[in-house]
C-alpha cells in the first residue's frame, strides 16, 4: 500500500503549535475535519477516543515516532496525517525521548487487514534514518507531501 | 552475532494469529517487551520475511493478519523460556 492513499496532504501540519500530546492529537484530528476527510461532529469523539488509546499504551515507538491509532466507524476508508513538532512532545515514548513526528491514523473497524497494511507501509519508511530525518527537517506541508511521494516512489522502484 | 556455538541453545515455535484484529500494535508491543526480558536474540518469520522480535517498527512490518503463521526463533542461553513466553504472548495477547 502506498502512503499517499491514506494520507492526506492538505491535512499535514508542518509545525505543530500543539505543545501537549493531546493537544497535537486534537490540532491533528481538526486538520483532518477541516480538509472534510472527518465529519466536524465526530472532533470530540475521535480526539478522546484516541487519548484514551494512548492512556492505555503509549504509541511512541521510539525515535521521536509517534503512531496515534483508532479504528472510528464514521471514516470508510483509512484516514492519515502528519504533524511535525519543532520543541518535541511528550507522549510518554518507549525511549523516554520526545516525539517530533506524529503519525495519526483513523481506520474503518470493519477492515482490520488493511489497517495493518497501512501500518506496515508506515513503519517500512519510518524504520530508515534519512525518512525519520527528512521528515523532522521538512519545514512546510509541500515538503511534507513530497516526502511521502518519494518514499512511495521508491517504494515501487525497489518491487518492495 | 557473532555467540560461539558452545552453550547456545536455539529454540522455535510456530504460532497461528487468531484475533480477527491480526497482530495489531498493542499485541506487538507486548511481544517486544517480552521479548526485551530474555538475552537470546529473537526474530519471528513470516514466509520468507525475518524481523527482529525486539523492535516494534520491525514487528509491525510483518502486517500480520489473522490466520497468519508466524515462526518464532530464539537463540541463546533461554532460548527455551523466550520462545515459551512468547508463544503464549501471541496467543493470549492476540486473543486466540
Amino acid at each position: 500500500m502506498n502512503l499517499c492513499d491514506f494520507m492526506v496532504g492538505e491535512a499535514v501540519v508542518s509545525s505543530l503549535e500543539a505543545q501537549t500530546r493531546d493537544e497535537s492529537i486534537r490540532e491533528l484530528v481538526e486538520s483532518l475535519a477541516a480538509c472534510g476527510r472527518l465529519e466536524q461532529a465526530h472532533v470530540d469523539e475521535i480526539v478522546q477516543l484516541l487519548i484514551e488509546r494512548e492512556n492505555q499504551g503509549s504509541t511512541g515507538i521510539g525515535k521521536g515516532i509517534a503512531v496515534p491509532h483508532i479504528k472510528h466507524s464514521s471514516v470508510s476508508e483509512i484516514v492519515g496525517t502528519v504533524g511535525c513538532s519543532e520543541v518535541g512532545i511528550d507522549f510518554a515514548s518507549l525511549d523516554d525521548a520526545p516525539v517530533y513526528s506524529v503519525m495519526l491514523l483513523i481506520s474503518p473497524p470493519n477492515n482490520p487487514d488493511r489497517h495493518l497494511e497501512a501500518m506496515e507501509s508506515l513503519f517500512a519508511h519510518l524504520q530508515r534514518d534519512l525518512f525519520r530525518k527528512f521528515l523532522r527537517q521538512a519545514d512546510n506541508r509541500q515538503a511534507v507531501i513530497d516526502l511521502l511521494a518519494e518514499a512511495d516512489a521508491s517504494t515501487e522502484e525497489s518491487g518492495l | 552475532m557473532s555467540v560461539p556455538s558452545t552453550g547456545q541453545n536455539s529454540a522455535e515455535r510456530e504460532v497461528i494469529i487468531r484475533s480477527a484484529e491480526g497482530l495489531h500494535m498493542r499485541p506487538a508491543m507486548q511481544f517486544v517487551d517480552c521479548a526485551n526480558g530474555y538475552v537470546s536474540e529473537v526474530t519471528v518469520s513470516k514466509a520468507d520475511q525475518t524481523v527482529d522480535g525486539k523492535s516494534i517498527m520491525q514487528m509491525t512490518m510483518l502486517a500480520a493478519t489473522a490466520g497468519t503463521r508466524l515462526v518464532i526463533r530464539a537463540r541463546g542461553r533461554d532460548a527455551e523460556e523466550a520462545v515459551a513466553a512468547l508463544a503464549q504472548v501471541l496467543e493470549n495477547g492476540s486473543g486466540a
